[in-house]
């Protein structure tokens, strides 16, 4: 059932979907006033298979992300699928940023986007909802990822379980989206990685969220502190009491220059000031530890994780007080 | 009455009390001959929940003192479940367990021995209770399915906890679908997450039904059901009829059994666009059209007394009040059509009267009505009003 008037192709940003390989294509045409509408979505298919082992940490991401933010957007590319939460009001100025290779995990992956420069998809769900229809992919046989439009537009993730038993038993989980037009895409991108004063190896994330958990009880303000020398330090200061924690040995990543570097006394601290709430919620998401984890300190201003997990890599950005 | 429950069965005890709190409020406790049963209903009586104990399921049982007549009682369910509160702790040290109602002491008494030679006793109050009878027959339901409590856990697993209903069916090829039922709101601009499992019929025991009927439930409700049937390892069997007409949840073994009845959604409740009005929500089906029922006033239990399994429709078969009442052999209620024995079936033949406005269906529990509580008039509904409730 169309949702929209039957003029053509527009430029106004109408969003692009997928469709099944041998149709063609079915053009939409959009609403200029309104974002919020959607287009018409014929189905297209992502297949991935087998599902359980390589889907996991995007289902672990989704967990995540479902801790930080009510909403995220996904953004699917030829190329990759990313999600994204931005820094705005409702998550607190901290935003996040995930991309996946999608050839990494699907076998079949059929996209098209609105036109050659901008081709992509833009969708709007409540993480909750990913969150909860991927943890039912942890024992897939095989899953497919459609956006579909039953009644209003839908990603439907549809699961064939491990059985025992000979028939198969397959879960559908039909996530409502929002298509997000064209015009919202700028606040989207990837951010920038700031030039940052120190760049470190972050210690075990279940260590760092024990710690940070406790402090917690302490204070909301959180003041973390890194240098060249691989030292990190946790620091809670109140009245009554200061809390430190101090990790050492972590290493610190090649730094990308070399002179900067050399300017810097390796044993000077950065230090960023921040809600110590965010960065729990951060690590309570880690359930696995990643294969690589860094955290990047601008001093006073923001502190950037970087963290890889199997081919899933994720960014987190936590501004300081301001 | 006096019973003593040990082993393990104080822990198939404990867990059956776990799964009746989730319908109700106030546990009805009655010892037959055939067994000790416990009872419970909805406040909105939707949904009723019997577990039936075996005088084998106790090292001892004895329903009443001779001579004398067994003595029922209602009790809160939170002070019942208080008894049974960690079933953990319960399996660890709790050896036996004697319940016993009657002789001097006005309460309820729960006697816990535990291990090292602990004795927790628990005096509860109770009321004094009409018996509290839903009238129902699973073999009257056309439609059953039976598979292990395991199968049916699995398979709600995708669902989120707080999800209040799902809708049964048979789709294609005789498969068994759940899916998540929304209500439709006319105002809502955040759609909800639908989700649907859908199981082989080589999972199940049994599947008597046709493709294409399906029942709306509540799966809170059913949950309860479906916790104690796993933990005991049992098989759960669904029977259900048409939409609309209630759904029989039901486990079996050697020593107990247990049957949750819940009131489906009507197909009118299913299909209709507009918000519907209260009265035909099923979920709060009123005794009669206009009131609604103060149940569950610990205080006040001549509630008890009066509930009378009726299904009321307006439908191509013309208006009619189909009271069902479970009656004492020998009372009959002016207007009624004959007496029914206690445990069974189905509706009484038609009741001339005034249809309700609306259709709706609504879920009420036989009683056994003492003769001095019979109801009044002709009129379909209960003598509930007569008792000056309300």
């Amino acid at each position: 059932m169309p949702w929209w008037g039957p003029e053509g192709p527009g430029s106004c940003g109408c969003p692009a979907w997928l469709w099944p390989p041998g149709c063609s294509p079915l053009r939409a045409s959009c609403h200029q006033a309104d974002a919020a509408v959607p287009a018409e979505l014929s189905s297209g298919t992502l297949d991935v298979l087998p599902a359980d082992s390589s889907l996991y940490p995007a289902a672990g991401v989704s967990a995540t992300i479902a801790k930080l933010a009510k909403t995220c957007t996904l953004r699917i590319s030829p190329q990759k699928l990313n999600f994204i939460v931005s820094d705005k009001a409702a998550s607190g100025g901290v935003s996040m940023w995930c991309e996946l290779e999608q050839e990494n995990f699907f076998s079949e992956f059929q996209m098209e986007g609105v036109s050659a420069e901008n081709n992509a998809i833009y969708l709007e769900l409540l993480s909750e909802n990913l969150s909860r229809a991927l943890k039912t992919a942890q024992n897939a046989r095989a899953l497919k990822i459609k956006l579909t439009n039953k009644h209003f537009p839908c990603l439907t993730v549809s699961i064939e379980l491990l059985s025992v038993s000979s028939s198969s038993r397959i879960v559908t989980h039909d996530i409502p989206v929002k298509v997000i037009p064209r015009k919202l895409w700028k606040d989207l991108q990837e951010p920038t990685v700031p030039v940052s004063d120190v760049s470190i190896y972050l210690p075990a994330l279940k260590t760092m969220k024990s710690i940070v958990e406790k402090m917690k009880n302490i204070s909301n303000h959180l003041i973390i502190e890194a240098n060249l020398s691989g030292e990190l330090n946790l620091k809670i200061e109140t009245e009554l009491v200061c809390v430190t924690t101090h990790f050492k040995d972590l290493g610190n990543p090649q730094s990308a220059s070399e002179d900067a570097s050399q300017d810097r006394d390796p044993e000077q601290m950065a230090e960023v000031h921040i809600d110590i709430r965010k960065l729990l919620q951060f690590l309570a998401g880690q359930q696995v530890n990643p294969t690589k984890a860094v955290c990047n300190i601008v001093r006073n201003k923001i502190i950037h994780f970087d963290l890889l997990h199997e081919d899933v890599s994720l960014q987190y950005f936590i501004p300081a007080f301001s | 009455m006096r019973c003593l429950v040990t082993g393990g069965n104080v822990k198939v005890l404990g867990k059956a009390v776990h799964s009746l709190s989730r319908i109700g409020d106030e546990l009805y406790l009655e010892p037959l001959e055939d067994g000790l049963s416990l009872r419970t209903v909805n406040s909105s009586r939707s949904a009723y929940a019997c577990f039936l104990f075996a005088p084998l399921f106790f090292q001892q049982y004895q329903a009443a003192a001779p001579g004398q007549e067994a003595l029922r009682c209602k009790i809160l369910m939170k002070s019942f479940l208080a008894v049974f509160r960690s079933l953990a702790a319960v399996e660890r040290s709790v050896e036996k367990c004697c319940i016993s109602l009657g002789g001097r002491s006005s309460r309820l008494v729960v006697q816990l021995h535990c291990r090292y030679g602990v004795r927790k006793t628990h005096n509860l109050s109770f009321q004094d209770c009409e018996s509290l009878q839903a009238v129902f027959d699973p073999a009257l339901c056309s439609n059953v399915l039976r598979a292990p409590a395991r199968v049916l856990g699995e398979a709600v697993l995708p669902f989120p906890p707080a999800l209040a209903e799902v809708t049964l069916g048979i789709g294609c090829g005789r498969r068994v679908i759940l899916r998540s039922y929304q209500e439709e709101e006319a105002d809502s601009t955040v759609k909800a997450m639908v989700t649907e499992m859908s199981i082989g019929e080589e999972d199940f025991q049994q599947l008597q039904a046709q493709e294409g009927v399906a029942i709306t439930f509540c799966l809170r409700e059913f949950r309860g059901l479906l916790s104690f049937a796993e933990s005991a390892n049992l098989s759960l069997s669904v029977h259900f009829d048409a939409p609309g007409r209630p759904a029989i949840f039901a486990v079996k073994d050697s020593l107990l059994d247990g049957h949750f009845v819940l009131a489906t959604l009507s197909e009118s409740d299913l299909h209709s666009p507009a918000p519907r009005s209260p009265e035909l929500r099923r979920l709060v089906p009123p005794l009669q059209a206009h009131s609604t029922p103060h149940l569950d006033d610990f205080a006040n239990d001549d509630i008890d007394s009066y509930m009378i399994a009726m299904e009321t429709t307006v439908d191509s078969e013309g208006s009619r009040a189909v009271p069902s009442t479970s009656l004492s052999p020998g009372l009959r209620p002016p207007c009624s059509p004959g007496p029914y024995s206690e445990d069974n079936e189905a509706e009484a033949s038609t009741q001339p009267g005034t249809p309700p406005p609306k259709k709706f269906r609504s879920l009420f529990f036989g009683s056994i009505l003492a003769p001095a509580h019979s109801p009044p008039g002709p009129s379909p509904v209960l003598a509930e009003d007569s008792e000056g409730e309300g």
